[in-house]
């Protein structure tokens, strides 16, 4: 690595921006589950991305963060078409690559490439790292002739920090650390512009995680390139990301620049999420605040009518009212601005700034732009359907009275009775 | 079944080893293989307290599990297990199967990582839940069965009655861990052990399964040994804490000596390399290479390669667990005097590459 230790890696938070380099617009990935027998019938859809927009600017860490099944990684693979959208459109230089054909993709994937999470078994056994390395090269015919090609692999070996005599071996004689930084120059010999990496660090030990996580922030400093960054751990996120995108049971339900989302999350899903994770702090950790959420994340195949959070959301469990119910209920919350460029996808947002015990943000806290609903839900609004679901008939609209029942799990038990 | 006269003998033995509840003395694991011997424990000690709750924690490899598997008697028969545990004074190491028996569940209770492993998956949980209340209490099944409901209400699963009746498959991940919890407090033990008790989860539930994890130790009183990676964890649910590096503790002492005031340059480069969720962090600091391996051991300090303060005796010399003045932090390093004033960045730098690599470095 050259004398890029020097220079700050990554400037946080919203730079000048310019043109989007990928814009992913109302994206939708739906998985037929079929039934068990000889005609394997269609029964039902497993709705692992909903609906989901957002963009990719040129030099920037776009971090994708959710619990397992909440369709981030279907998001990532989506987007660079390895499974077809079900609908939406992914913008990439002018072009929708979700109408592309196979051959009509195979150069742009020159300019787009993904590290997976498991570096174990996204590296063939059979091969050395040198082979490895030079086969997208020979696919998009740049390997050049073998001199040249081999002064390549040595070069990106070299880059992502392994010594580049060991190109001869084979991975399994790499530790987890080096085998993902086989990976990622497997990525980076093609020149791409966009990286998907798909949790590239989770199975790392902590102490190498920091070396992978290093690496790819220089390699961004000196290459320019974009991330599509996924992952489960909101610190690892914290660290790396210029912008997150909170998902839940395949929507979005909170997007913001990294430092404004982590001083004042809104979204009651993402406060949960931040507050359940643990710091290394003795003090801070046993003082702080928890939000503790109840129950599972509902199945995909038959998300909850109008908020799919509903269900465990603390705010819907203890704070609301059966107006205000009525709208998680029955009405799905757009994800609009609550605060500038600070979208997030609930009827009740409200900032919380104690979770993380960020104590000088506190005066800088503004009401949000957008205003809890007053009134109930008109029947027009609340029998709506929802944007993925096109096809489903009109809803009937739940009426709350005052008497809701409401399980240990936050599940509505009761809508209507009179008293429980 | 344990009966009158055994328990009283317990019961004095309770003040031996300075009234420790569990001690582990030069606890040495190795395992013959085709390699050579794999050295997976290599001399750890501990006291645990009665109620006290001691977080170990290390990477992969480091023998954290292999430990606590030994003090259980649950490793295989072609392991070479040396040194001390004792309970309460009892020696364990040396028991038969059928003396381990009476021990676990009912004095000694373990929770494993995955708990799809560790339920039966043909039986319900509630008929696994009073098996272990049936096997070391003389009680009626019905009485099992009402623990059981019992235990459930303790580790918070809606609808206990009910829920006994389901099978492993039918629950979630979460739910399955309480079970697991609920099975490890049935016979009100005096220790849990719990060995990565929420890898397998999402931290929302993982958030959960550590809150029963708690209310089990509140309704039981037991003394908990916490096996984990994960720093944060530790920081939360232990009052002391054990490094382990390369089959040995490397620095032990309270959860806030040993984070806040580290001795030894592991416990320093794995705490600067963790990224903050709490506060931005510019750039981490790795520890280079990886954690030696366990086979043919060098002499010296196996931390050596990795440490950047060693120095020529690191070589020779492997550095004992000694205490760091007259407290209970200690830390196995021959400069921890030094270490005291170093910081991460420092010492470990902000590099990225993953350098001590055995061959030269090739010029272009």
């Amino acid at each position: 690595m050259t004398a890029l230790d020097s220079t700050p890696a990554l400037s946080k938070g919203p730079t000048t921006r310019g043109e989007p380099m990928l814009s992913i617009r109302g994206l939708i990935k739906h998985f037929p589950v079929r039934s068990k027998g000889l005609v394997r019938r269609k029964v039902g859809d497993v709705h692992a991305v909903c609906d989901v927009s957002f963009d990719v600017y040129p030099h920037e860490t776009v971090c994708i963060v959710g619990e397992s099944g909440c369709g981030k990684t279907t998001t990532g693979r989506a987007l660079l078409n390895l499974v077809p959208a079900s609908d939406g459109v992914v913008m990439f230089h002018g072009k929708d690559l979700t109408k592309l054909s196979n051959k009509a993709m195979r150069p742009l994937r020159r300019d787009m490439q993904i590290v997976f999470q498991d570096p174990f078994a996204s590296l063939d056994p059979r091969m050395t790292v040198n082979e490895i390395i030079a086969e997208p090269l020979r696919i998009h015919g740049l390997y050049g002739g073998s001199v040249a090609g081999k002064a390549k692999v040595r070069e990106l070996l070299k880059q992502v920090g392994l010594n580049p005599e060991h190109g001869n071996r084979y991975s399994h004689e790499f530790s987890g650390g080096q085998r993902q930084r086989i990976g990622i120059a497997r990525a980076l010999a093609l020149r791409p512009q966009v990286l998907v990496l798909d949790e590239p660090v989770s199975a790392l030990d902590v102490s190498i995680q920091a070396g992978v996580i290093n690496l790819l922030e220089d390699l961004q400093g000196e290459l320019g390139l974009s991330y599509v960054f996924i992952s489960h751990d909101l610190s690892v996120i914290r660290h790396i990301a210029d912008r997150v995108v909170v998902m839940y049971l395949g929507k979005i339900v909170e997007t913001a620049a990294v430092t404004e989302l982590f001083q004042r999350p809104v979204h009651p899903y993402t406060q949960a999420l931040m507050s359940a994770i643990p710091l290394p702090d003795p003090i801070k950790e046993r003082e702080r605040k928890r939000i503790l959420l109840t129950g599972d994340v509902p199945s995909p195949v038959s998300p909850p009518t109008g908020c799919r959070f509903r269900t465990r959301c603390p705010k819907f469990a203890n704070d609301l009212n059966n107006m205000q119910r009525e709208w998680c209920v029955n009405v799905e919350p757009a994800l609009e601005p609550k605060f500038d460029d600070h979208p997030a996808a609930c009827h009740f947002a409200g900032a919380r700034t104690d979770i993380l015990e960020l104590g000088e943000a506190k005066d800088e806290i503004h009401p949000p732009l957008a205003p809890w609903p007053t009134t109930r839900p008109s029947d027009e609004v609340a029998s709506r359907p929802p944007a993925c679901l096109p096809n489903d008939p009109p809803r009937e609209v739940q009426r709350l009275s005052d008497a809701v029942v409401v399980d240990e799990e936050g599940q509505l038990v009761e809508a209507n009775g009179d008293g429980a | 079944m344990t009966t009158e006269s055994s328990l009283d003998v317990n019961l004095e033995k309770r003040t031996d080893d300075d009234g420790a509840l569990l001690t582990v003395d030069n606890l040495t694991v190795s395992f013959p293989t085709d390699d050579g011997v794999v050295n997976a424990v290599r001399g750890v000690s501990y006291v645990l307290k009665p109620g006290e709750a001691l977080g170990i924690v290390g990477e992969s490899g480091s023998g954290k599990s292999v430990s606590s598997m030994a003090v259980m008697g649950l490793l295989p028969k072609n392991a070479q297990i040396n040194g001390s545990v004792r309970f309460r004074g009892d020696e364990l190491l040396g028991n038969t199967e059928k003396e381990f028996q009476r021990i676990r569940g009912d004095k000694i209770a373990m929770i494993f990582q995955d708990p799809l492993t560790s339920l039966n998956p043909v039986y319900s949980i509630g008929f696994q839940i009073a098996e272990a209340v049936l096997a070391h209490n003389d009680v009626s099944k019905n009485e099992a069965r009402d623990r059981a409901i019992e235990l459930l209400q303790t580790v918070g699963i809606p609808f206990p009655e009910q829920r006994i009746a389901n099978y492993p498959h039918e629950m979630s991940g979460g739910m399955r861990q309480r079970v697991v919890i609920a099975i490890a407090m049935a016979n009100n033990p005096d220790v849990i052990i719990a060995d990565e008790p929420t890898t397998a989860l999402d931290v929302t539930v993982q958030a959960q399964v550590l809150e029963a994890l708690e209310a089990a130790r509140e309704a039981t009183g037991a003394a908990l040994v916490l096996i984990t990676h994960d720093l944060g964890i530790i920081a939360g649910h232990a009052e002391r804490i054990c490094v382990m590096y390369a089959g040995k503790l490397v620095e032990t002492g309270s959860v806030e000596d040993v984070f806040y005031r580290p001795r030894m340059p592991y416990t320093i480069g794995l705490l600067g390399s963790l990224p903050r969720m709490d506060r931005p962090t510019e750039r981490l600091t790795p520890i280079k290479g990886s954690p030696p391996s366990m086979v043919n051991m060098k002499p010296g300090c196996p931390f050596t390669p990795r440490c950047p303060m060693a120095q020529p005796v690191c070589d020779e010399q492997e550095p004992e667990l000694l205490p760091i003045g007259t407290t209970d932090h200690s830390s196995a390093c021959h400069f921890r005097d030094e270490v005291a004033k170093a910081d991460a960045m420092s010492l470990f730098g902000q590099s990225s590459d993953d350098a001590v690599l055995e061959a030269p470095e090739v010029t272009a």
